[in-house]
């Protein structure tokens, strides 16, 4: 691995100075803007986990809501016994773990395969968690009664986002970065220079399931009530995927680029519009996918690129830089 | 449409909802936030049972010219939120009412979950909330948790016991044999029916002859009400959320699952259970119950169908109704907007809603409707915690 260059070392700075302004949040207002805050940290951490392996590669994995829900059931089954902490380690190894599998069992497959599979994926463990509950245990709602306060959760997950940011931006630099550059650009090339694309994909897939998991242990306290369906709700993978792709997959940073007006702007609508927020929202997807199919970042990569004369990058081939 | 366009329409979003906010401010109305689900898995029960009822009282509040609060007669503005059956949309729309809206009170959300998540929120800001549709064991521990809360449905073991108080009537009166096959979904409220109805019917004598149970949101429900008939029960009980109990209802009917008892969970209640079976509904044991021969009862069931277009449920909405009559007449006794001593009138006083008299022992209401039956198109209660109006169940004949 080098050394960082100059301008990272700015660029880091500069983000480290962010973050702690971000982190001031918490002080001017515990209500309703920390609420949206605390989802807009979420979405943040989850986005720029999923783009972690997704970006690269390409591959749509729609098992976020898997590995979340393993993370808020890690907390949920041992809250009473174990320190919090412990948990959330406990959860990115077990959701770290069940990447692994999934990543041995399917990154074999390409394309639609993996979707349909990750899609698979999140109710089958919800039907597992269910069968084991129904049998071995005399409940099903678990309760997580903590001291955690919002303003803890949101900390928790600043510091989450930040970790994530830096795994992505010391990944990039590394030997499994380029490597998955080149096999987002062309697999079969990347297998003919002799990387070992399955490995590749499955430590990167395994990184992306753990912190993800660990999103979902700290979000546990928050929600003070766990059932599966809550914990493994489809509609996380969905958001996911539609606010990664609205800011654009090709820039570790390109999520947020998506998450911060999505968030804002669905909150919005759904505030002002609560009987129609399906509809302007299903609008909204379809909008994001014809006009602007790069995401918010390519689209102005691809403006800047012609402004400056030269040919806008061909869709498809990904420059993957933080 | 160009992306700028884009952020304009969204940014004149966020200006208008500042702007309604703004204009909202000037005190001679009582801000009553709402946040459940209007989209996810639960917004079907709250169709039904959360948002008419709540459209009802503030009409009602409304047409009688609002709320007395001191010497001031003050009309009811209702903000609505879509929790989209998520937590964190539900905790985040509490926390803007509470904040942003500045709203007086909050009605309690749809749901047992939502309900404990938010419950944090509604202590810390200091508003009462009078859960309905919040069934569990832990009412109890909730309520000594958060003092500002208040449960109103009941318990799911008082539920379940129940079931089998009504069976032993039924075998008592010779109408049904002692063979009971028992199936749940696997889910959350299902599942604790299950844990406290299986020993409750074996306490009282029945034998179990099937036993079983299917994942929450199972579409072919034929095998489950075929192996149940082979084990040639007397009664067939089903601790079922809506989607089941029309699925098990749908293939007992097909099938001729000839049982004296036939026992359905959440949705037997629901106005579309009796639209879809007609006939065929008479006699179907269920969850909940209300006693509608009472002349409130009656007169509010027609003012619901004429004022909000849908009929209401026969088990929480009038529950839901009645907790939002509780809320107005504690403001009325309090004689302020004050939410802690709106918090006092409720702890202590005892009101008269629909369904008759309301109270709470440390919180909870401790008598409330458990089981009923269908009876000339109307869900009659047969057993409850102590509330009058009950008609004795009859046997099931035939489909």
């Amino acid at each position: 691995m080098n050394r960082p260059e100059p301008h990272e070392i700015g660029v880091g700075l500069l983000a480290a100075l962010a973050f702690a302004g971000i982190a001031c949040l918490p002080l001017f207002d515990d209500g309703y803007y920390l609420s949206l805050g605390v989802n807009i940290v979420m979405y943040a951490a989850l986005c720029t986990a999923w783009t972690l392996f997704s970006g690269p590669t390409h591959y749509i994995s729609l098992a976020t809501a898997a590995f979340f829900g393993i993370g808020t059931y890690t907390v949920g089954i041992g809250i009473d016994t174990l320190p919090f902490w412990l948990l959330v380690a406990i959860a990115a190894v077990l959701s770290g773990f069940v990447a692994a599998l999934v990543g041995l069992a399917t990154l074999r497959l390409s394309g639609v395969y993996f979707v349909i599979f990750t899609l698979g994926l999140a109710e089958l463990i919800r039907q597992i968690v269910t069968w084991v509950q129904t049998n071995f245990t005399t409940g099903i709602g678990l309760y997580v009664f903590t001291d955690f306060t919002e303003t803890h959760i949101f900390w928790m997950l600043l510091a989450l986002t930040a970790a994530i940011f830096l795994t992505g931006w010391a990944i990039n630099r590394s030997r499994l970065g380029f490597a998955m550059r080149i096999i987002g650009n062309d697999e079969t090339v990347a297998a003919h220079v002799g990387i070992d694309t399955a490995r590749a994909k499955v430590l990167l897939f395994v990184v992306s399931g753990a912190f993800i998991g660990v999103v979902g242990a700290i979000l546990a306290p928050r929600f003070a009530y766990i059932e599966p369906p809550s914990a493994f709700n489809p509609m996380i993978s969905f958001q996911v995927v539609i606010m990664a792709l609205l800011g654009g997959t090709r820039r570790l940073w390109g999520p947020l680029v998506g998450v911060i007006p999505f968030t804002i702007v669905f909150d919005a609508v759904s505030a002002q519009f609560p009987n129609h927020t399906s509809i302007l929202m299903g609008l909204a997807f379809l909008a994001v996918v014809y006009l602007i199919p790069n995401g918010i970042t390519g689209w102005i990569e691809t403006a800047y690129a012609r402004l400056r004369g030269g040919a806008a990058q061909p869709a498809g081939k990904t420059r993957w830089i933080a | 449409m160009k992306r700028r366009d884009i952020l304009k329409i969204g940014a004149a979003a966020l200006v208008a909802g500042s702007l309604t906010a703004g204009t909202a401010a000037a005190q001679d109305t009582i801000k009553i936030g709402a946040s459940a689900p209007k989209t996810g898995p639960l917004a079907g029960g709250a169709a039904v049972t959360h948002w008419p009822a709540l459209q009802l009282w503030v009409h009602n509040v409304n047409e009688k010219g609002g709320i007395k609060v001191g010497d001031k007669q003050m009309k009811v503005e209702l903000i609505e939120y879509d929790d989209r059956t998520s937590g964190e949309e539900a905790v985040k729309n509490i926390q803007r009412l509470a904040t942003v809206d500045k709203a007086d009170f909050i009605v309690a959300p749809y749901g047992t979950g939502l309900n404990l998540a938010t419950a944090p929120l509604f202590a810390k800001y200091g508003y009462p909330q009078i859960a309905v549709t919040a069934v569990s064991d832990k009412v109890d521990e909730s309520a000594a948790r958060w003092p500002n809360s208040f449960w109103t449905l009941g318990t799911s073991t008082a539920f379940a016991e129940s079931v089998a108080d009504v069976l032993t009537t039924l075998k008592d009166a010779g109408a049904i044999g002692n063979k009971v096959a028992v199936v749940n979904v696997a889910d959350a409220f299902g599942i604790e029916l299950a844990n406290a109805g299986k020993p409750a019917l074996e306490k009282a004598g029945f034998e179990i002859v099937y036993d079983s149970s299917y994942p929450l949101g199972t579409q072919d429900l034929a095998p489950v009400i075929s192996e149940a008939k082979n084990a040639d029960p007397d009664a067939f009980i089903a601790f079922s959320y809506p989607p089941d109990t029309f699925g098990l209802t749908d293939q007992a009917k097909i099938a001729g699952l000839d049982v004296g008892a036939f026992y359905v969970g959440v949705a037997t209640a629901f106005p579309a259970y009796v639209g879809k079976f007609g006939a065929s509904a008479e006699g179907v044991l269920g969850a909940g119950g209300v006693n509608p021969d009472t002349e409130a009862m009656q007169a509010w069931y027609k003012q619901h169908q004429e004022v909000t277009g849908v009929g209401a449920d026969y088990w929480a909405s009038p529950v839901m109704y009645s907790s939002l009559q509780v809320l107005e007449q504690a403001i009325e006794r309090a004689g302020t907007l004050d939410k802690a001593k709106v918090i006092e009138q409720l702890t202590n006083g005892s009101f008269d809603t629909i369904m008759g008299g309301m109270t709470f022992d440390g919180n909870v209401n401790r008598t409330f409707w458990t089981v009923g039956q269908w009876k000339d198109g109307q869900f009659h209660g047969v057993a409850s915690t102590g509330l009058d109006g009950a008609v004795a169940p009859v046997a099931k004949t035939g489909w």
